[in-house]
């Protein structure tokens, strides 16, 4: 009981099961699932089709937090990459075919490449705090996103487009297919392969990885490279979900819900260790608590109220200072290393 | 050899323009210099371009359209220089702003809602300090809480936007200190600057003042040296709180409404103008006549927009984000420099 207990996983496990056990009690239906016209339909196939942005720009920044660093654009990415794909296929002669919506798919995730590139060269090269320097594109971001759209929504109507956010594969939903995809590249490739450690050596000290003999700054820009393609992914869900790009609803405040789920997840902010399978929950949970609110029929403006109450608690749970203080001997409590 | 013409980050006479005993330009005052001369260079720029651009009125505007701003950057700039961030002001402005709305049209005495709002947001930043110290929560994840939580309290409060009709706030509102005619500040204005003032004499002169430069230059240091570094570090999240208050009731005189929706990304303006003002973000450096130069910047910013006319407003932000990177980069290049 005990090592359960002091399994990183287990608050955060233990939040999500509080949460769904109180849709049990206020809703009904809410753990049934019906096959309607061959796609999956239910609360808890909401919960998976609404979190993929969160899990995939969550992924994202679990692996630039594992470096201790932190990105705080990738909402204005989100933005960019939204925008930009519905202006490109706006300009389509026939948005109805694939090849061409492929091409400015494509383009996009290009596009948002060349700005994980600039986050990565403002922290890696110049040496700029992570904070500040992603917070120059999180600020000029938006901008640039309404630049590209002339401050309008941009509607698109665009058959294969709209597959990316709201259809279904084999009756599940294409996004959760591509985030559980992003999901099993980035286990992968940081579980199978050196990655992984590479990544927390990184973070537990770059100059001691530099000095070990690992080129610590191209994985510090890779891992802004990978943050900013993930969050030009989850923008063209989020976009294609709606079929339109908002340069002021698009991924406005992910950066925080996306840092919440990492943190949730038990990954430090101050680098190092890292947990994905933490982040994918502490995304879910996000998820499920905002759907939650809405079933259990708490107005909706207070779901951040809800948000907030979680987030105390949880932190306060997961300060080590904190239980030792509570909990635990009076006397050890200088001893303990913050979580 | 340990370079001793350069003054240390942390030393408290470094941050003493008048008893300075070194006379080469100090590295310390290049960003502010660097502000002041852009300052003056986009003034100029506009006095060049735009008819009437001269006004003195036009530049009290600057003042009187961002008062607000300029309290909260103040008690930003106390939060920053300690290697801090509050990610709540935005929401303590709303909260502020709703709190004394709802309780004005119920017909309580202004007397007693002004202290007691002043009283909830300063509450706020202690509660916030106290969790970030005692805890060692992250000062990003504890404010963030707190602004899910204000922000979460005032939507809780009401969702709508309330006028305020009461007489001392109207009066507040519509006072005007004239010089000649047409050419007149704010109540607004005149408060702002005696928090300007206040807080630049406890930053030079005060013991707390040199404790916070302290903290910000090594927190280790500073505990070892005997500083008292919990105290000082609730105070200036406590400090904040209540300017981000202070700058609340502000905004409430300025717009004469309560909204829980007021001040959205105002966190961002005001780490951007304590950014712009040559304030270290890493802490330990920087003045309060930085910030205000750095919030009279993004005013000019916008100045010039409305004067342009055929700009649009996301234009602003494109321009405060490259200004950023300038500063930011500058920064930089001053810190190598000294070291």
């Amino acid at each position: 009981m005990t090592s359960m207990l002091r399994h990183r996983l287990f608050w955060p496990a233990a939040v999500l099961v509080v949460l769904l056990a109180s849709n049990l009690v206020f809703s009904n239906n809410f753990f049934t699932i019906t096959l309607q016209d061959g796609h999956l339909y239910g609360s808890l196939i909401d919960i998976l089709r609404r979190s993929a942005p969160l899990v995939l720009v969550a992924l994202g920044m679990t692996l630039v937090i594992a470096t201790g660093g932190i990105d705080l654009s990738v909402g204005s990415v989100m933005a960019i990459s939204g925008a930009l794909a519905c202006l490109l296929i706006g300009d389509l002669s026939n948005p109805d075919a694939v090849g061409p919506v492929l091409l400015v798919v494509g383009a996009a995730i290009a596009l948002c490449l060349v700005f994980g590139l600039w986050n990565g060269f403002l922290v890696a090269v110049l040496g700029i705090q992570p904070i500040i320097a992603t917070l120059i594109l999180m600020v000029a971001g938006r901008g640039v996103a309404q630049l590209i759209t002339d401050g309008q929504i941009l509607n698109v109507h665009s058959a294969p487009y709209r597959v990316i956010g709201a259809g279904y594969f084999l009756a599940v939903p294409v996004s959760f297919l591509i985030a559980a995809a992003a999901v099993g590249l980035t286990v992968a490739l940081t579980r199978r392969t050196a990655l992984g450690l590479l990544l927390e050596s990184v973070g537990g000290s770059p100059t001691a990885s530099r000095l070990a003999g690992i080129r610590s700054r191209r994985i510090t820009i890779m891992v802004y490279v990978f943050a900013a393609a993930f969050a030009g992914v989850a923008g063209l869900i989020y976009s294609s979900d709606v079929s339109s790009a908002d340069s002021n609803a698009a991924g406005n405040l992910i950066e925080l819900n996306a840092i919440l789920a990492v943190v949730l997840g038990g990954t430090a902010l101050t680098g190092g260790r890292f947990s994905i399978a933490g982040s994918v929950l502490g995304a879910v949970i996000i998820t499920t608590l905002d759907i939650t609110a809405v079933s259990v029929g708490v107005p909706v403006e207070t779901t951040l109220l809800f948000k907030a109450v979680v987030v105390i608690i949880l932190c306060l749970a997961q300060s080590a200072t904190f239980r030792a203080k509570v909990f635990g001997r009076f006397g050890t409590k200088r001893a303990e290393v913050p979580a | 050899m340990i370079d001793v013409s350069t003054p240390p980050a942390t030393g408290p006479q470094a941050q003493k323009r008048g008893g300075r005993r070194v006379y080469r330009p100090n590295t310390k005052h290049i960003p502010v210099l660097a502000t002041l001369a852009l300052l003056v260079v986009m003034y100029s720029i506009g006095v060049y371009n735009y008819e009437s651009f001269g006004d003195t009125q036009v530049f009290l505007n600057i003042f009187v359209d961002n008062a607000f701003l300029l309290v909260v950057a103040v008690g930003m700039t106390f939060v920053i220089l300690t290697g801090g961030i509050d990610l709540s002001v935005g929401a303590v402005i709303a909260l502020t702003t709703t709190v004394a709305a709802t309780l004005l049209a119920a017909g309580w005495p202004a007397g007693v809602v002004l202290p007691l709002v002043l009283l909830i947001g300063t509450v706020m930043g202690l509660g916030m300090g106290a969790v970030i110290h005692f805890f060692k929560v992250e000062p990003f994840i504890a404010t963030l809480a707190g602004m899910f939580l204000a922000r979460g309290l005032a939507l809780l409060i009401d969702r709508n936007s309330i006028p305020i009709t009461n007489d001392f706030w109207t009066q507040m509102a519509q006072k005007r200190f004239r010089f000649d005619d047409g050419v007149f500040i704010s109540l607004n204005v005149v408060i702002a600057a005696i928090v300007v003032l206040i807080a630049a004499i406890v930053l030079a002169w005060t013991r707390f003042g040199r404790n916070v430069y302290a903290i910000g230059g090594n927190a280790d240091s500073a505990l070892l040296m005997g500083l008292p570094v919990g105290r000082t570090r609730i105070a200036v999240y406590t400090l904040s709180g209540f300017c981000a208050s202070l700058g609340g009731v502000l905004y409430s005189f300025y717009t004469s409404s309560g909204y829980s929706l007021h001040g959205q990304g105002l966190e961002l303006d005001a780490i951007a103008a304590v950014v712009i003002g040559g304030v270290l973000l890493t802490g330990g450096s920087g003045y309060v006549l930085g910030t205000v130069l750095g919030v009279m910047v993004l005013g000019l910013i916008q100045t010039i927009i409305t004067f342009q006319g055929d700009l649009n407003s996301w234009w602003t932000r494109i321009v405060v984000g490259v200004l950023l990177f300038a500063f930011i980069v500058l920064q930089r290049l001053v810190t190598r420099k000294a070291k």
